[in-house]
């Protein structure tokens, strides 16, 4: 049985999917339930030890989501015995926060989604906003019990897309990049500070149209409220409608997912897919057109 | 061509990552993160003079600094919610201190790669670290080229 939602606040309360989204006094409240479990998911992979919330799992994106081998995250039988080693059965509410803003946290709201787990909730500000609110944080980790957990089937198709489907997709529906402006032109290959994954060309998929992810979120790291998440992305804004297939990217996906968890479940929008193989993959694959500058471009002919 | 020995504390350092298995190392990069010194205080009240390391995900400065008697020392910073480049800095900060420049230069670039932590940190984030190490090595050419 999943847990209780949160209908306490009135800006949560007013987007497409209110139950994937949880206040930090909400979840304060709920900690011991019997049908929740936290998931701290980071950037920095030492984060968690130096104190979480209480009773937080960790689940890392680099070194338990992801394949050591190929570039591919790990299958849904894999998927399975990780959560469930976590003490997180299917039916469980899973509550998600992190670092930055919340990047891979939403990162892991998104893989969660496309491995079929259904209750995925956001901590709304992330890791930031409980810490800034001097709420408690423990460096006690938690030994769960083991609990069974079904292999299951991640769905790549349905919110997940590939180098493959971009390239069919330009052209026939939106396109959003939400990496920096510079980014985004090709003047530089990386945001300041994030180099390391190196791409041999920069610029962005042609017609994508940029809208960097902080964009959507306020200065306490929430998300902005339906109307101004509207204001952005639909009418008024990029003009996103309910008729778009939409792919959203960024670097490697994290980012995108932030956005996509925005259009997906904020915003009521059902077609939308992130593009995991982002510009790390487009940046340094052969023949994919490239548009470069300000103007989206067109799919040369 | 013989292989130049590493510095004795970086080959403490890295016997002290091996010895252990890989959840308890990152353990111990936590407690490096913990012993990171404060920065001098000339540093802190000129945090230009600190360069910062693209290749961390978080932003960390470091200045690696030859003294009158001609030994390196290595000054870094790094903000309490980035653990991990805490870690890697604290490593090098105390790897190579009092090291000559040319005991500094001899350090083989791969030694971050040598700590076992590729699996348990992933290689992405271990770039950082080397991003600290390379800093360091050009800054100390620099300054033997500027002396």
């Amino acid at each position: 049985m999943p847990a209780a939602l949160d209908t306490s606040s009135p800006k949560i309360n007013e987007y497409a999917h209110p139950e994937r989204l949880v206040t930090s006094s909400w979840l304060a409240e709920h900690l011991g339930d019997p049908d929740l479990v936290v998931v701290e998911s980071d950037e920095d992979v030492l984060l968690y030890e130096t104190g979480h919330i209480p009773g937080a799992v960790k689940i890392d994106w680099h070194t338990d989501l992801n394949d050591p081998e190929v570039r591919e995250f790990i299958t849904g039988a894999q998927f399975a015995t990780l959560l469930g080693s976590k003490g997180i059965g299917p039916d469980t509410t899973i509550v998600i926060y992190g670092d930055k803003n919340n990047w891979w946290a939403a990162y892991a709201a998104w893989l969660f989604t496309i491995y079929g787990h259904a209750d995925v909730r956001l901590l709304d500000g992330g890791r930031n906003l409980w810490v800034a609110e001097g709420r408690e944080l423990t460096t006690d980790v938690p030994a769960p019990e083991a609990v069974d957990y079904p292999a299951t089937e991640r769905d790549d198709v349905t919110y997940r897309a590939f180098k493959e489907d971009v390239l069919a997709h330009i052209g026939q529906g939106p396109l959003v990049d939400i990496r920096s402006f510079p980014e985004y032109t090709g003047e530089r290959l990386h945001i300041p500070d994030y180099p390391e994954e190196g791409v041999l060309r920069g610029g962005h998929i042609p017609t994508a149209r940029n809208v960097p992810w902080a964009t959507a979120v306020a200065e306490d790291g929430t998300y902005k409220s339906r109307d101004e998440l509207q204001g952005i992305y639909q009418a008024g804004g990029l003009g996103l409608t309910d008729d778009d297939a939409i792919i959203t990217y960024c670097r490697i996906g994290e980012r995108s997912s932030h956005t996509w968890f925005a259009l997906h479940f904020l915003l009521g929008l059902e077609n939308v897919r992130n593009y995991d193989g982002s510009w790390t993959e487009w940046g340094n694959a052969v023949r994919v057109p490239i548009a470069k500058g300000e103007e989206p471009g067109e799919l040369a002919a | 061509m013989t292989e130049t020995p590493l510095p004795p504390v970086l080959a403490e350092i890295r016997d002290d990552f091996l010895a252990l298995g890989e959840r308890d190392r990152l353990q111990l990069l936590l407690e490096f993160s913990r012993e990171l010194p404060e920065i001098p205080v000339r540093y802190q009240s000129a945090p230009g003079l600190l360069e910062r390391v693209e290749e961390c995900q978080s932003p960390v400065r470091a200045f690696a600094e030859i003294d009158g008697e001609q030994r390196v020392h290595l000054y870094a910073t790094a903000p309490a919610e980035a653990p991990t480049t805490r870690g890697f800095a604290s490593i090098l900060a105390q790897g190579l201190d009092g090291l000559t420049p040319q005991e500094v230069l001899d350090v083989p670039d791969d030694y971050p790669l040598s700590l076992g932590l590729t699996n348990a940190v992933s290689p992405l984030r271990l770039n950082g670290m080397s991003g600290i190490l390379t800093r360091a090595k050009r800054q100390v050419r620099e300054q033997l080229a500027a002396a």
